[in-house]
C-alpha cells in the first residue's frame, strides 16, 4: 500500500532511533473522514432547511388572506329606488337588480366621503365606485331582500375594498404598478391613502375567507374557503364511514382467521400494491366507474369520498395489521383458555387493545386523504360552486369543492390576488393537517401500550 | 324510492328483527338462559344479519348491473342510420343519456306531464327546444329513434329502480321472518351468526383485490376504445403531442414520456444524494440528539401534501430559478420548467429515500461494522467500503420506490412543469408529462367519446403499468434483501 522510505533517517543524535511510522495517509483519511461527516451534516441541513424555506415561504405569502381591506360609510337606502312597487314584498324587490344597488352604493360613497371632507378631487364618480368590491352590491341587495324593513333608513356599511386597493393596503400594489394597470389608478390609491386618514377605510380579519363561498375571477377580495372547507368535511366524513369498517374488517380476517394460501397471498400483493398506486390512477378509476358507468353525479362530494376511500384502505389495512399483530398472543390464549369463541376473543379482547393503534393509522390515512387533489381534478371537483350544499345526506350528492382543489383552482387565475388567496388556504390545510397528526401522537402517546 | 331510503328502511326491519329475535328466544326459553345454546343477543344478531345482509348485497350487485342491461336494450334501438356520419354509437348513447335526464326535469319542474311525455314525437315537436328550456343543452337536432330511446330509456330505469325496491323490501322481510322463525333454544345461533361475520370480514378484505380488477379493467377497457379510434403504433411512436379538439391530433406519447423521465431524472438527482447522506449522517453519526429532532423534521416533508409543494414550486422556486438562473444564462425565461419541478419534487421524495434507507443501514449487522473498524479503517470508510455494499440492494429497492413515486407524481409537474410537449434538453424550458396530460384531458368541457379526452386513459394505463413494474422490482429487491441478514 504505501512504500516504504528508501532510507531510515535517524533522530539527531543517532544513539537511539525511534520506530518508524509507515505512512499510511493517515492525515489524508481523516481529513476524508471528516469531509464524510460534514457531507452528512450537509445533507441533513438541506433537508431541515427545504422544509424551513418552504413552510417560511408559504406563511409569508398567505398570512395577508386573513386580514383583508373593508371600506365603511352611511348607506341611505332610498325607498323609492329599492322598492319602486312600495310594497316592501321581496319578490317585488327582486327586480332591482345588483346594478341598482351599486348605483346606489356608488352615489352614498360619493356623499360620505364629501361629509368626511375627503377631496375627491381628479377621481371621477364611477372611479370611486371603483374603490369597492364588485361583491358590495350584491351584499348589500341579500342584506336588504333579507329585512325589507331597512328600506327608507341609513345604515352603516362595511363591505369589501376592491382588491387592487387590498393589494395596496398589503403592500402588493404599488403606485408604479397601478399607474401601468387598468383596473387601478395611481389617484385611487391616493384616494384610499385620504380615505384611511378619515378612518373610513381600514384593515381587519376576514372571517369571509373562512366561511364564505368562492367568487368570480374579478373579484378575489370576496373569494372564500366556506363550500371547499365544507366539501372536505363531508369527505372526511364518508371515507371514514366506508374505509373503517372493511379496512378493520379486511385486517381482522388477514391477521386472525386466514389460512397461508394463495387467496390470502394475493390479498396482500394486492394491497401492497394499492398502496403505491398513483393517486391520479385512482381519479381514473372513479371517472370511469363512478361518474360514466354508475352514473353518480360529476363534483359531488359522495364520488371524490368513494375515490379516497379506495385509497385510504390500504393505508388503514396496514396500520390496522400491526395494531393486531403487536397485541400478544397470550391475551388470546387466555380468552381462548376460558371458552371464549375465536370471534369473541377478537372482539371482545384483541380489537379493544388494538383501537389506539387502529385509530391513529386511520388518522393518518385520512390526513393523507385531506390533502389529495389530483384524483379530484378527473372527477370534476374544479367546477366553479358558488352555491353551498345542502346538508347530509342529500349534501353529499351536491356540487362542492375541497380545499385542496380550491387552492389549484385559485393559482390557475390570473389576479396576482388569488396567490395570496391560494396560499392563506394552504396556511388552512396545513393547520387542519397538524391538528389531525397531533391528535394521532397524542392518541398513540396516552394509549399505546408496550407488552 | 332512491337507494338511501330503501337501505334506511332494510336497516330499521333489521334492527326490529334484532329486538324480536332476541325477545323470542327468551320467551322461546321461558326466562332461562340457561336453556338456551347462545346468549339471547346472539339470537339477535342472528335475525339482524340475515334480514340485512342480502339485501344489501343484491341491491349492490343491482346498481351495478342495472346500468348495464338498460345500457344494451337501449343501444339495440338505436339504427346504424340514426348515427351521424363522423359520430359513434356511444355519442349518440350520450345525447340518449342527456335527453333523458332533461325529460326528468322538464317532468321535475311540471313544464311536461307523463302523459304529454307518452304522445311527445321527436318529429312534430322540436325536442331540443323544449329541453333548451329546462336548461339541458342537446348537440343536434333529435331524431324520432333516438326520442324513443331516450323515452325508453327513462322508463326502464323507473321501472328498474321501483321493482330494486320491491326486491330488496321483501328480501329484508323474508330473511328477518325465516331467520325469526328458526330460532329455537337448541339453535345454533351464535356459530351462525359468526359465520356470516367471517363471511363478511372475506367479502371485506377482497374490496382491495375488486379495485385493483376495477382500474385494470377501466383503464384497459377505455384504452381499447381509444386504440380503435386512433392507431396503437402511433401512440406509441408519434414524436409529436397535439391534440386538436376538432380532430386529426396528434397523440403521441413520446414528448411526454420524456418529460416524465427527464423531471424524475432531475429529482431523483436532487434526492438521491441528499436522501443517501442524510440517513448514513442519522444511522452513523448522529447524536441521540440530533436524531430524535432531525429525522421526524425529515419524514414532515413526506407528509406535506403534494398541492403545497406544487404551489411552492409556482410562486417561490419557478420565479427564482427564472431571475437568477435562467435569464442570466440566457437559457431562457419560463418559470415553469424541467428544473423547477423537478427540484421541487427531489425535496418531496427525500424522505422515502432517507427513511427507507435508514431502516436498510441500521439493518446491517453490527458484527460488520466492528469487524471493519477493528482492521484500522475509519468510519467513513467503513460506511463507504462496507456498510453500503451490503446495504446496496435495499438502497437500490429505496430509490426505486422514490422513482415510482416521482413518475406518477401530479400536482407538482401541473404547477411547476408546465403545459408544453416537447422533446427538448434544456431544463429551463418548460415540458410536460404524463400526469399533466391526464389532467389537462380531462378537465373542461369535452365530448367523453373522443380520442382526445379517451387518451387519457392510455396514459394512466401506461403509467400504472411503469409504475407497478417499479414497484414489483423493489419489493422484490427489498425483500430478498431482508432475508439475507434474517
Amino acid at each position: 500500500m504505501s512504500e516504504i522510505p528508501a532510507t531510515t533517517p535517524l533522530a539527531a543524535g543517532g544513539a537511539t532511533a525511534r520506530p518508524q511510522r509507515r505512512d499510511i495517509g493517515i492525515k489524508r483519511r481523516y481529513a476524508a473522514e471528516a469531509r464524510f461527516r460534514a457531507y452528512g451534516m450537509a445533507a441533513v441541513g438541506v433537508a431541515v432547511l427545504a422544509l424551513v424555506f418552504l413552510l417560511v415561504s408559504i406563511l409569508a405569502n398567505g398570512l395577508g388572506a386573513f386580514r383583508q381591506t373593508f371600506v365603511t360609510f352611511d348607506v341611505t337606502l332610498d325607498a323609492a329606488v329599492l322598492d319602486k312597487v312600495g310594497n316592501r314584498d321581496p319578490e317585488e324587490m327582486k327586480k332591482v337588480t345588483t346594478i341598482g344597488y351599486g348605483n346606489l352604493l356608488k352615489a352614498a360613497l360619493g356623499t360620505a366621503l364629501d361629509a368626511a371632507g375627503v377631496s375627491t378631487d381628479g377621481v371621477s364618480a364611477k372611479d370611486v365606485g371603483g374603490l369597492l368590491s364588485k361583491e358590495a352590491p350584491a351584499q348589500l341587495r341579500n342584506r336588504v331582500l333579507a329585512d325589507p324593513g331597512l328600506l327608507g333608513t341609513t345604515i352603516s356599511f362595511r363591505t369589501y375594498a376592491n382588491g387592487r386597493i387590498d393589494g395596496y393596503f398589503k403592500g402588493r400594489v404599488t403606485m408604479q404598478s397601478a399607474a401601468l394597470d387598468s383596473n387601478v389608478s395611481p389617484q385611487q390609491l391616493e384616494l384610499a391613502d385620504r380615505m384611511r386618514e378619515a378612518g373610513m377605510i381600514g384593515v381587519g380579519f376576514n372571517t369571509g375567507f373562512l366561511f364564505g363561498p368562492d367568487a368570480s375571477e374579478l373579484r378575489p377580495e370576496a373569494a372564500g374557503l366556506g363550500i371547499a372547507i365544507l366539501g372536505s368535511a363531508y369527505m372526511m366524513i364518508l371515507v371514514l364511514l366506508l374505509s373503517l369498517p372493511f379496512g378493520v374488517a379486511a385486517s381482522i380476517y388477514l391477521e386472525e382467521f386466514a389460512p397461508q394460501n394463495r387467496f390470502t397471498d394475493l390479498i396482500e400483493v394486492n394491497i401492497n400494491n394499492l398502496a403505491a398506486v398513483p393517486s391520479i390512477v385512482f381519479g381514473l378509476l372513479g371517472l370511469a366507474i363512478f361518474i360514466n358507468f354508475m352514473g353518480l353525479p360529476q363534483s359531488a362530494s359522495v364520488v371524490g369520498a368513494l375515490v379516497l376511500a379506495l385509497m385510504t384502505l390500504p393505508t388503514i389495512i396496514i396500520a390496522t395489521r400491526a395494531a393486531l399483530k403487536s397485541v400478544p398472543p397470550s391475551i388470546r390464549e387466555a380468552a381462548l383458555g376460558v371458552g371464549a369463541s375465536r370471534m369473541q376473543t377478537v372482539f371482545h379482547h384483541v380489537l379493544p387493545l388494538a383501537m389506539p393503534g387502529i385509530l391513529t393509522g386511520t388518522i393518518i390515512g385520512l390526513a393523507r386523504a385531506l390533502g389529495e387533489t389530483a384524483p379530484l381534478l378527473l372527477i370534476g371537483m374544479v367546477a366553479f360552486v358558488r352555491d353551498f350544499p345542502a346538508g347530509p345526506p342529500e349534501g353529499f350528492f351536491d356540487p362542492a369543492s375541497a380545499l385542496p382543489v380550491q387552492i389549484y383552482n385559485w393559482t390557475q387565475r390570473a389576479d396576482p390576488a388569488f396567490v395570496e388567496r391560494a396560499s392563506g388556504a394552504i396556511i388552512v390545510l396545513l393547520v387542519f393537517l397538524f391538528f389531525m397528526n397531533l391528535a394521532a401522537i397524542v392518541l398513540r402517546r396516552r394509549f399505546e401500550r408496550r407488552w | 324510492m332512491n337507494a338511501g331510503l330503501v337501505s334506511l328502511i332494510v336497516l330499521a326491519i333489521a334492527a326490529a328483527g334484532y329486538v324480536l329475535g332476541r325477545h323470542r328466544s327468551l320467551a322461546l326459553a321461558g326466562g332461562d338462559i340457561r336453556a338456551l345454546h347462545s346468549l339471547p343477543g346472539y339470537y339477535g344478531q342472528f335475525v339482524f344479519l340475515f334480514a340485512a345482509v342480502p339485501p344489501f348485497l343484491v341491491m349492490l350487485v343491482w346498481l351495478l348491473a342495472q346500468p348495464l342491461i338498460i345500457e344494451s336494450r337501449v343501444a339495440s334501438m338505436i339504427a346504424p342510420s340514426d348515427i351521424p356520419d363522423g359520430s359513434t354509437l356511444s355519442l349518440v348513447m350520450a345525447d340518449v343519456h342527456r335527453i333523458a335526464d332533461g325529460l326528468d326535469v322538464a317532468v321535475a319542474e311540471g313544464n311536461l306531464s307523463e302523459g304529454q311525455l307518452d304522445d311527445m314525437r321527436a318529429d312534430l315537436t322540436d325536442v331540443r327546444a323544449r329541453l333548451a328550456e329546462v336548461g339541458i343543452a342537446v348537440g343536434s337536432k333529435v331524431s324520432q329513434n333516438v326520442f324513443l330511446a331516450a323515452k325508453d330509456f327513462r322508463r326502464l330505469a323507473g321501472v328498474g329502480r321501483t321493482a330494486m325496491a320491491g326486491v330488496v323490501l321483501l328480501l329484508a322481510l323474508g330473511g328477518a321472518v325465516f331467520a325469526w322463525t328458526r330460532i329455537a333454544p337448541r339453535y345454533r345461533a351464535r356459530n351462525v351468526s359468526e359465520a356470516a361475520i367471517k363471511s363478511l370480514m372475506i367479502l371485506s378484505s377482497t374490496v382491495a383485490v375488486i379495485t385493483t380488477l376495477g382500474i385494470i379493467l377501466s383503464l384497459v377497457f377505455e384504452t381499447v376504445h381509444f386504440f380503435n379510434l386512433y392507431p396503437a403504433e402511433k401512440f406509441f411512436f408519434n414524436l409529436t403531442w397535439n391534440p386538436q379538439f376538432r380532430g386529426g391530433s396528434d397523440l403521441g406519447i413520446l414528448p411526454l414520456l420524456w418529460g416524465t423521465l427527464y423531471v424524475s431524472v432531475v429529482a431523483l438527482a436532487v434526492a438521491v444524494p441528499v436522501g443517501l447522506l442524510a440517513a448514513i449522517y442519522l444511522a452513523e453519526y448522529a447524536s441521540d440528539s440530533v436524531r430524535a429532532f432531525a429525522k421526524p423534521t425529515i419524514e414532515l416533508l413526506a407528509g406535506i401534501p403534494t398541492i403545497v409543494y406544487g404551489l411552492f414550486a409556482l410562486i417561490t422556486v419557478g420565479p427564482m430559478l427564472r431571475d437568477y438562473f435562467a435569464q442570466p444564462l440566457g437559457l431562457g425565461s419560463s418559470s415553469s420548467s424541467v428544473m423547477t419541478a423537478g427540484l421541487v419534487m427531489g425535496i418531496m421524495v427525500i424522505p422515502f429515500i432517507s427513511s427507507l434507507s435508514d431502516d436498510v443501514i441500521n439493518a446491517v449487522p453490527q458484527a460488520m461494522r466492528d469487524g471493519s473498524l477493528g482492521l484500522g479503517a475509519t468510519h467513513s470508510e467503513t460506511v463507504k467500503k462496507v456498510i453500503l455494499p451490503a446495504a446496496l440492494p435495499g438502497i437500490i429497492g429505496a430509490i426505486l420506490l422514490a422513482a415510482s413515486r416521482a413518475i406518477g407524481e401530479t400536482m407538482i409537474v401541473v404547477m411547476g412543469a408546465g403545459a408544453s410537449a416537447r422533446l427538448g434538453v434544456n431544463p429551463f424550458e418548460a415540458m410536460t408529462t404524463i400526469t399533466v396530460k391526464i389532467v389537462s384531458q380531462l378537465t373542461g368541457d369535452t365530448e367523453f367519446a373522443s380520442p382526445e379526452t379517451l387518451v387519457a386513459f392510455a396514459l394512466g394505463l401506461s403509467l400504472f403499468v411503469v409504475t407497478l413494474v417499479l414497484n414489483v422490482i423493489a419489493l422484490y429487491v427489498v425483500r430478498k434483501y431482508r432475508e439475507q441478514y434474517e
